[in-house]
């Protein structure tokens, strides 16, 4: 062999690597983040328009609903734009175009290359939680209630929310199949968004008890509740650590699961 | 470490699913071609890969030829860490394909058969990306694409959209994709397949410069010519099985005897061919059916010079002749004899 030929490094630099990639998604993102924002986060607020503004004034929903409908909404735009933007380009992805190809030939192993999309996934949730939140207070006017003073709470139950939810997508993503996207969504995530507790508080669903132990399968309702802990803990809500503990036992399950799958759908 | 650059031993590849209908390869699989496939089908079973050895030395120009559906894109999946290995090993560059991985990709660069540019960054982004994910700071990227997308004759296109460029711009944006990180072994599947034919020679002549700077270069074509012209070292391969691995010369000169003449007629040349096999110069004869339609395929010492008395044969037989190919021996005779197949 010529000395022509030079080896770029003995050993791959993977916390580098997954910086690069890491990059690369949020770059795009950038470039998305009207038409990203327009897509996740009209829904919650559109909901908030008709529920926190319209209703209250007629006069079919007191003020105190605003307190138990803000956590839940801002649940919502937090959970779907982390599921959405981790699943939604992996299922084109795997579906046809194989872009990702380019990422799953780097030198760096196949689980740190789902980790970024998790972390990618996690920062948009962010992003569109803190888009929503002072836009729906300027459309709800004043909230009872409402604090943020334990900011590491908030950003602990944000960040294990969006993140149970960016596993999701690593697995709903490298599942389905282009042509089922549409039924995934009005199958799962419909009914995942109104049986999710976000739009009233778990604990209120005692009317109806054999819901109230069905929809604890639902992983929106912890984030729902975890948010209402921590935004507006005078309302009633989940205890934070049965909150912390269900999000961790779901992020883990999902993330083995996911991984299996992501893996095996990279594998050709 | 040997001095091979890629060993694969007992290669074999089961493929349990239905192949995607886009799926990488898959295109463009001739309508006979997944016939035999399907021959080799066990349920929805198929064995892409038998037990295939192959040694690749470091710094060989290495060419892999073989019809539709032959296994070409599986072996590059398997040495490229791309597709998990049914049974058996693949070594390259000292690193096992099961084992280390990421050792594996550390070193290779891979133009794939189908063009999967990420079509959310622009042309240069894709290249500078690219050199990011194998940890190659900015400055050095940038400096690299450049140059790239020049030799590469895209450079007017480097803040287009991927999806702006045409098939074969695609192409070479993949060729310089797989360049940039600047890898010591290189695998191109099909990588000529849409260029127009002087950026084929432009490739043509990238690739001899890669080679003599000791990088190894695998790569698979439909061109014979391109096969014998570039390559140190060709492998046959059909049906997951490898056929033959010589040099390009040696290839040649085991092309069975002499000229092939295929005449095609308007029906079944069974009865023709034993009283073509005695026509002096003739040394095999053979009847086929394929593609709906009938000939037969004679191999002949003398050149063309028997095709008087071959004619003569088939009006004897009422048999009218539609057309005549004449090939020379070459690879591609060498091919069809052991494939049975043309290549298309
Ligand atoms: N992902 C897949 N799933 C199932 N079967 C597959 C898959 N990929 C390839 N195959 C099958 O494996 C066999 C070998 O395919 P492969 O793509 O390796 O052939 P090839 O030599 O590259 O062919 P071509 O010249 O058409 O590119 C074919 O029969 C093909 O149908
Ligand atoms: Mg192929």
């Amino acid at each position: 062999m010529t000395s022509a030929v030079t080896d770029v490094a003995q050993r791959p630099n993977s916390g580098r690597i997954f910086l690069a990639l890491l990059r690369r998604d949020i770059n795009v993102a950038r470039r998305e983040l009207p038409y990203f924002l327009l897509r996740t986060t009209l829904q919650p607020l559109l909901f908030i328009v008709v529920f926190g503004l319209l209703l209250p004034r007629m006069g079919y929903v007191g003020n105190a609903y605003k307190a138990a409908l803000l956590p839940g909404v801002l649940a919502v735009s937090l959970a779907f734009s982390s599921v959405q933007s981790v699943a939604l380009p992996m299922v084109a992805d795997f579906g046809w175009t194989r872009e990702i190809e380019d990422r799953l030939l780097a030198p760096i192993s196949i689980e740190l290359i789902a980790l970024e999309k998790i972390v990618a996934g996690v920062l948009q949730g962010v992003i569109a939680a803190l888009f929503v939140l002072p836009i729906a207070r300027l459309i709800m006017g004043p909230i009872d209630g409402l604090t943020a003073t334990h900011f590491a709470l908030v950003l602990f139950i944000v960040l294990l929310g969006a993140t149970a939810f960016s596993v999701l997508g690593l697995l709903m993503g490298s599942l389905v199949n282009p042509q089922q996207i549409g039924l995934m969504f009005s199958v799962i995530v419909a009914p995942m968004i109104f049986f999710g507790c976000a739009y009233y508080p778990w604990q209120n669903l005692s009317v109806f008890p054999v819901m109230k132990y069905a929809v604890l399968i639902n992983p929106l309702v912890y984030v729902a509740e975890g948010m209402r802990g921590v935004l507006t803990p005078g309302m009633p809500h989940m205890d934070l650590r049965a909150v912390s503990g269900a999000l961790i036992v779901i992020i883990a399950l999902f993330w083995t699961l996911g991984l299996r799958s992501f893996a095996k759908r990279a594998m050709g | 470490m040997t001095d091979a650059a890629i060993r694969t031993e007992k290669l074999r590849k089961v493929y349990t699913t239905a192949p995607p209908k886009a799926g990488r390869g898959a295109p463009g699989i001739a309508p006979d071609a997944s016939r035999a496939a399907a021959e080799r089908r066990a349920g929805s079973e198929v064995i892409a890969l038998e037990s295939l050895d192959l040694e690749i030395r470091s710094g060989e120009f290495f060419g892999l030829l073989g019809p539709n559906g032959a296994g070409k894109t599986t072996t590059i999946g398997i040495c490229t860490t791309r597709v998990l290995p049914t049974s058996g090993t693949a070594i390259i560059e000292g690193a096992d394909v099961r084992i280390q991985p990421t050792l594996v990709r550390q070193r290779i660069g891979v133009v794939p058969q189908r063009p999967n540019p990420d079509s959310s960054l622009n042309v240069r982004e894709n290249l500078v990306f690219h050199a990011a994910y194998f940890g190659i700071s900015r400055s050095v990227a940038n400096a690299r694409a450049k140059a790239l997308l020049e030799k590469l004759g895209i450079a007017e296109r480097a803040e287009a959209k991927v999806m702006q460029l045409s098939g074969g711009q695609q192409q070479r944006l993949m060729i310089a994709r797989a360049l940039i990180h600047e890898p010591r072994v290189i695998f191109l599947d099909e990588p000529t397949v849409g260029l127009d034919p002087q950026a084929r020679l432009d490739l043509w002549t990238i690739l001899r410069e890669l080679h003599s700077q000791g990088r190894t270069i695998v790569m698979t074509t439909h061109y014979m010519e391109e096969a014998d012209r570039l390559c140190d070292r060709l492998a046959i391969v059909d049906q997951g099985r490898l056929l033959a691995i010589d040099t390009p010369e040696a290839l040649k000169a085991r092309a069975p005897g002499g000229t092939m003449i295929e005449l095609v007629l308007d029906g079944s040349g069974d009865g023709l061919v034993t009283e073509m096999r005695g026509v002096p110069g003739v040394s095999s004869a053979e009847a086929k059916f394929e593609h709906g339609s009938n000939s037969v395929r004679v191999y002949s010492d003398r050149g063309g010079e028997v095709i008087a008395a071959l004619v003569t044969i088939a009006t004897v037989h009422a048999r009218s002749i539609r057309d005549i190919h004449l090939a020379p021996p070459s690879l591609e005779t060498l091919f069809i004899s052991l494939t049975g197949r043309q290549l298309t």
